[in-house]
């Protein structure tokens, strides 16, 4: 589907979850707001990428990466990631932000 | 009609007629109907399949929004591997050749794997793979496998500790060579579950059984056993690719949850491996060298079409070198492996690659 460039990723990722292909594009569109055509459209889905901050395709400061990205990413379909979860029992804490006095 | 230009299994160029090319669909998906007793395409398919054939751009592609999520084992070691694995001679790192697959190439989802893939020498290096796959997640966004072979061939003598059902089975001793092929099988299972739990302990997305049933049906037996332990202990999401469309009987007698192994088809493979507990299942149906890839590619996507139509789970057909009706050429002509994939997906009703 185009990886980054597109919502392969995010599609994969309900796959991931036994989902067959329409459920998956479902799934992520309606969490997207777009059409599953939509999906793999790498003009859309490069300003919206970067607009959720999810990770996208180019090089771009300040834009969310690798581990950054996909704690937004289970945000945003809902689910769980391995890697995510292992972030938060190794960082001792839930991802909350610390708040000085 | 102009002939119609297209390659044979092995790679090289041929000319078709309209008659000859619309006799290769038509035998190629009788071929698998035959043997795996599913129904043939129907001929709106074959004219389908006729249509991507004949339309001679020099690659193909499915229609906007019938693009399908990508899947692939190995993944960066066809950077920096060799003339075996395809791989081009790229000196990168295993972490670098994945952000490379994923930034540069677009993949949808990615693997970690060993140089050699196959279970039983990676896990050796257990420690090692497991910091490769600690970096990768940390860098990438897209999902993250570990892959590797179940290869059961690996644990007979003279690469392995069992006797070797090769030997014994041409002297007779059949008793003997499924004695070995057994205690082979819980050897690899042992071994796949150690690695998979490994990988789940670092926060790996997946787990790829690549080439399964490569050695048979006890082969087949420990993948799935393997399977259903992992989709009860882990999170993994499990991936079990085939290595042929028939389960081998080197064994013959093996069962699993009430189902001889031995002469299971692709439709009937999935539904053990869906029992198991797995989450993705690939599809194979093995390029034959002698027939033509419009041959070859109906035959596979018959195989396909009925796996994915009782399928519960995503299927990711395989398609690349010498399977999927890929020829089997170690530079793989784009011409036919986009065709391949367009009549997969939009015939064979494949959820992935």
């Amino acid at each position: 589907m185009g990886g980054i460039r597109t919502a392969g990723d995010l599609v994969a990722r309900m796959q991931l979850r036994k989902m067959r292909l329409p459920e998956a594009k479902r799934h992520v569109a309606d969490k997207l707001g777009l059409g599953t055509k939509e999906l793999s459209d790498s003009t859309i889905m490069r300003q919206l990428r970067e607009q959720l901050d999810i990770g996208v395709i180019t090089g771009v400061p300040g834009s969310a990466k690798g581990i950054e990205a996909k704690v937004r990413i289970e945000q945003l379909l809902g689910i769980t990631i391995n890697s995510v979860q292992r972030l938060r029992d190794k960082s001792g804490a839930a991802l909350e932000p610390v708040r000085s006095e | 009609m102009a002939k119609i230009s297209t390659r044979m299994g092995d790679g090289y160029a041929v000319e078709l007629t309209a008659d000859e090319l619309r006799r290769d669909l038509a035998e190629g998906t009788e071929a698998a109907a035959n043997r795996a007793k599913i129904p043939p395409l129907d001929s709106n398919e074959i004219d389908y399949l006729f249509d991507i054939f004949a339309y001679q751009g020099r690659i193909a592609g499915v229609q906007p929004g019938n693009e399908v999520v990508l899947t692939k084992d190995g993944c960066a070691n066809t950077l920096y591997g060799g003339q075996m694995s395809s791989g081009v001679g790229v000196p990168l790192a295993r972490e670098q050749g994945i952000r490379v697959m994923e930034r540069v190439f677009g993949f949808d989802t990615m693997e970690v794997g060993h140089p050699d893939y196959s279970f039983k020498p990676a896990k050796a290096l257990v420690a090692l793979e497991q910091m490769c796959m600690e970096q990768a997640l940390i860098d990438c966004v897209v999902p993250l496998f570990y892959g590797a072979m179940p290869n059961m061939g690996l644990y007979f003598r003279p690469d392995g500790p069992f006797a070797n059902p090769a030997d014994l089975l041409p002297r007779g001793q059949i008793e003997e060579a499924r004695e070995t092929q057994a205690e082979a099988a819980e050897a690899l299972r042992r071994d796949m579950v150690n690695m998979a739990t490994s990988m789940a302990a670092v926060g790996a997305d997946g787990i790829d059984f690549d080439t399964t049933a490569s050695a048979g049906d006890a082969e087949f037996l420990a993948t799935l056993q393997a399977v259903e332990e992992l989709s009860d202990t882990t999170d993994l999401a499990i991936e079990v690719g085939m290595a042929t469309e028939l389960v081998l009987g080197f064994h013959g007698e093996l069962e699993y949850k009430g189902t001889r192994l031995a002469g299971l088809w692709p439709h009937q493979q999935v539904k053990l491996v869906e029992q198991a507990g797995a989450h993705i299942f690939g599809p194979v149906s093995t390029t034959n060298t002698s027939k033509s890839a419009p041959w070859n590619v109906s035959r596979a996507v018959t195989f396909v079409k009925e796996c994915s139509r009782v399928a519960t789970i995503p299927i990711h057909a395989n398609v690349g070198m010498g399977v999927g009706g890929v020829p089997t050429s170690e530079v793989q002509p784009s011409d036919v492996v986009t065709r391949a994939g367009v009549a997969l997906v939009e015939i064979g009703r494949a959820d992935g690659l």
